[in-house]
């Protein structure tokens, strides 16, 4: 558990620190894996037939399905690196050392119940933080389904910390929820690729009311 | 109970059959026909005045039953709506009439089987009394209806659609992380999170646990309800939807992420906790009150006007619900006329936009002159939806006003006539100059499945305001009582 938790906040840093795609596509995935074992690993006692599902298409699609959709969308983009984000590399492992204080500090004062692994809770926390710090931060859009997988990556693991038993049923909707929302913008991504001949999403910027909306006043009536 | 199941389950295999079945025919038929027996089938199971029991992971209450009938109504109307749409929609390459680049719509079996699934995952939505199965079901209501913002395939709705599933995405992931937080309030007894067990337990849950869980609750499900300053994804995913959509988005989905809010609200009524997230539900309605107002009054596109004038009402629906006492029942009386009014605004403006060709309001001149029905549904929505008499939305606006001066906040009212005087300010001059003068296109005779459901609803929309029917009466009350913190 502690070795896994560790492992967690290592890749996360990581991920805050790089620049190529390629590199984060896999350090998400180790991550899947990670938390795909940690149900498995928690409930070493009693295993149910339940875990194994959920932990095995958790690693499946987390940890093998999504990266490799990923891994697709990078090659036919021919994209290769994340762009200047507008935090640098190095700042954001600073800020990164921020998030981890916080995240201990929030992990602290929740009182949450004796049985609850801390490490594991704060570095889940932590992995939340960093995933939406990279959708606040990163350009690309790869980079920000990436994060938002981050996200819910941490998410899962505060749940799994705190010991939440849903329903299975309801533990294979949330997951299919996160494959299908992936999936989706996975698919949006060929289109982004298509369109705009780039995946910086900082040039999506159309539609807006704060800048003026050039189009509808300039554009001559067809 | 069974027909629970049947109301969640028939749109979801029609949804699924819609991708393979390739006669256009058969498909339409199959859209209408299922729309119209889930309304059937949501009004059967509505009316009884009992319910279902309410111990299972799906059951009705009184507030439940409001939700799926006006969801299912607005989606019928949508369908009518929506088939002449889809069949009156070229199928070829064709130019975007504001940037000029090429784009091609679609398969007409997306659109199809995304909205019957947006049906069912709306319906299921509505109807799970389970927190976490609820979040399952709304979450999975936003991947349903991506697809259908990007009917058009063109640069802006690729944008809008982005926009809208990474910002809903990562705000209902916080909402997951609140009902984490629920579950800890449940210090003994069995970790069940129906809502029959969390209201039953409700003298013993933990308050420090359950406000943190309400703030993130109201945040993520806020998020797809389009509370400012969480808003930001709303005018771009309604304007950019084709219009039947927008109707859907703005007149159905909304309301699903309101309920999921409300679900919350309820479990802190019932544990004495009533105007701690009151009084955060009054400050967000107050705040996407203003701030729709402002962009209202600058608003050079009329599907974005809409879109904003949504968050407006959605700003009043949480300030109702706030409110708490009278205000609830108005509330959940705004939220039946808001969506029956916006879906038609939505229908007309959708109307207008195939005939004109652009959503620029300044390029349009004269659509009572163009399109005599559409203009005069366009001035009537606009009527409407400024709360103005004789209309259902001015009845609800009033009880809600009416709710806020009893409890004396005088700050608050004073705020709140002066946002809805703003957008009338905002909307009246664009909607006027819109409808009235003449215009260079030609008079053209309308299709009637472009005006029925529009009709239809504004007549319904006048209605509302001169008679409330005795069984919605009964519910809005019954539904307002579960939220008064009355343990039931």
């Amino acid at each position: 558990m502690t070795i896994i938790s560790v492992l967690l906040i290592l890749s996360c840093l990581l991920l805050l620190g790089s620049s190529r795609l390629h590199v984060a596509i896999r350090v998400v995935a180790a991550q899947g894996l990670l938390l795909g074992g940690l149900p498995i690993i928690r409930s070493a006692g009693d295993i149910h037939y339940g875990i194994w599902i959920l932990g095995l298409s958790t690693i499946l699609s987390k940890g093998i399905l999504l990266p490799w959709l990923m891994t697709v969308c990078v090659r036919l983009s021919g994209i290769r690196r994340e762009i200047e984000p507008f935090i640098g590399f190095g700042a954001s492992l600073l800020c990164g050392t921020a998030l981890l204080g916080l995240a201990v500090w929030i992990t602290a004062r929740l009182q949450l119940p004796g049985e609850a692994p801390l490490i594991l809770t704060t570095s889940s926390f932590f992995a939340m933080f960093v995933g939406l710090f990279l959708m606040v931060t990163r350009r690309q859009a790869i980079s920000q389904s990436l994060a938002y997988l981050v996200m819910e990556n941490g998410v899962y693991g505060i749940g799994v910390s705190m010991s939440l038993d849903f329903p299975f049923l309801v533990e294979l909707g949330i997951l299919l929820d996160v494959f299908v929302g992936v999936f989706l913008m996975g698919n949006l991504l060929f289109h982004i690729d298509r369109e705009f001949e780039h995946l910086d999403t900082n040039k999506l910027t159309e539609l807006s009311d704060l800048s003026e909306p050039a189009t509808l006043r300039a554009e001559e009536h067809p | 109970m069974t027909l629970l199941w049947w109301i969640i389950l028939l749109p979801a295999a029609a949804g699924i059959a819609s991708y393979f079945i390739r006669w256009n025919g058969l498909r339409r038929f199959l859209w209408v026909a299922v729309a119209g027996s889930h309304l059937a089938m949501s009004i059967a199971a509505a009316l009884p005045a009992g319910g279902t029991p309410l111990d299972h992971w799906i059951g009705m209450d009184s507030l439940s039953a409001i939700f799926l009938v006006l969801t299912s109504l607005l989606f019928f109307g949508a369908t009518i709506y929506g088939v002449g749409y889809v069949a009156r929609e070229p199928v070829t390459l064709r130019r975007d009439f504001e940037d000029g680049s090429l784009f091609k719509n679609e398969p007409e079996s997306v659109f199809t089987g995304g909205s019957l699934l947006l049906l069912a995952t709306m319906s299921l939505a509505i109807l799970s009394r389970h927190l976490a199965l609820q979040w399952v079901a709304i979450e999975a209501t936003t991947l349903a209806s991506a697809p259908l913002i990007y009917y058009h395939q063109n640069r802006r709705s690729l944008e809008a659609a982005w926009k809208y599933l990474i910002l809903c995405s990562v705000g209902i992931a916080l909402a997951l992380l609140g009902i984490f937080f629920i579950r800890m309030t449940m210090q003994n007894g069995p970790h069940d999170l129906t809502l029959a067990a969390l209201l039953e337990q409700a003298g013993t849950l933990n308050h420090k646990w359950l406000s943190t869980a309400f703030i993130f609750m109201l945040v993520g499900y806020g998020t797809k309800m389009g509370l400012a300053p969480l808003h930001t994804w709303l005018p771009d995913a309604h304007s950019e939807a084709p219009s039947p959509v927008s109707a859907l988005l703005s007149g159905a989905l909304l309301n699903c992420a309101f309920l999921g809010i409300l679900r919350v609200q309820q479990i802190c009524a019932a544990a004495g906790m009533a105007s701690f997230g009151g009084d955060l539900l009054i400050l967000f309605g107050l705040l996407s009150m203003g701030l729709a107002g402002v962009f209202i009054l600058r608003q050079a596109d009329y599907k974005r006007m809409l879109a904003y004038s949504s968050v407006e009402h959605m700003g009043i629906l949480a300030l109702g619900v706030g409110l708490g006492g009278l205000g609830l029942f108005g509330s959940f009386l705004h939220a039946v006329n808001h969506s029956i009014v916006k879906a038609m605004l939505f229908f007309t403006a959708g109307n207008i936009l195939a005939r004109f060709n652009t959503k620029s309001t300044m390029k349009i001149q004269g659509v009572c002159h163009a399109l005599p029905i559409s203009g005069a549904l366009w001035i009537a929505g606009f009527l409407a939806v400024t709360g103005s008499p004789p209309f259902g939305t001015f009845v609800s606006e009033f009880t809600i006003l009416r709710a806020i001066l009893d409890q004396g906040r005088w700050i608050t009212a004073g705020l709140y006539v002066l946002f809805l005087l703003l957008a009338f300010v905002g909307m009246s001059g664009i909607v006027l100059r819109m409808a009235l003068g003449r215009s260079e296109v030609e008079r053209t005779r309308e299709p009637l499945t472009a005006i029925a459901s529009p009709v239809v609803f504004a007549v319904l929309a006048l209605v509302l305001g001169v008679y409330l029917p005795g069984p919605l009466v009964d519910k809005l009350h019954d539904a307002a009582q579960l939220l008064t913190g009355v343990a039931k």
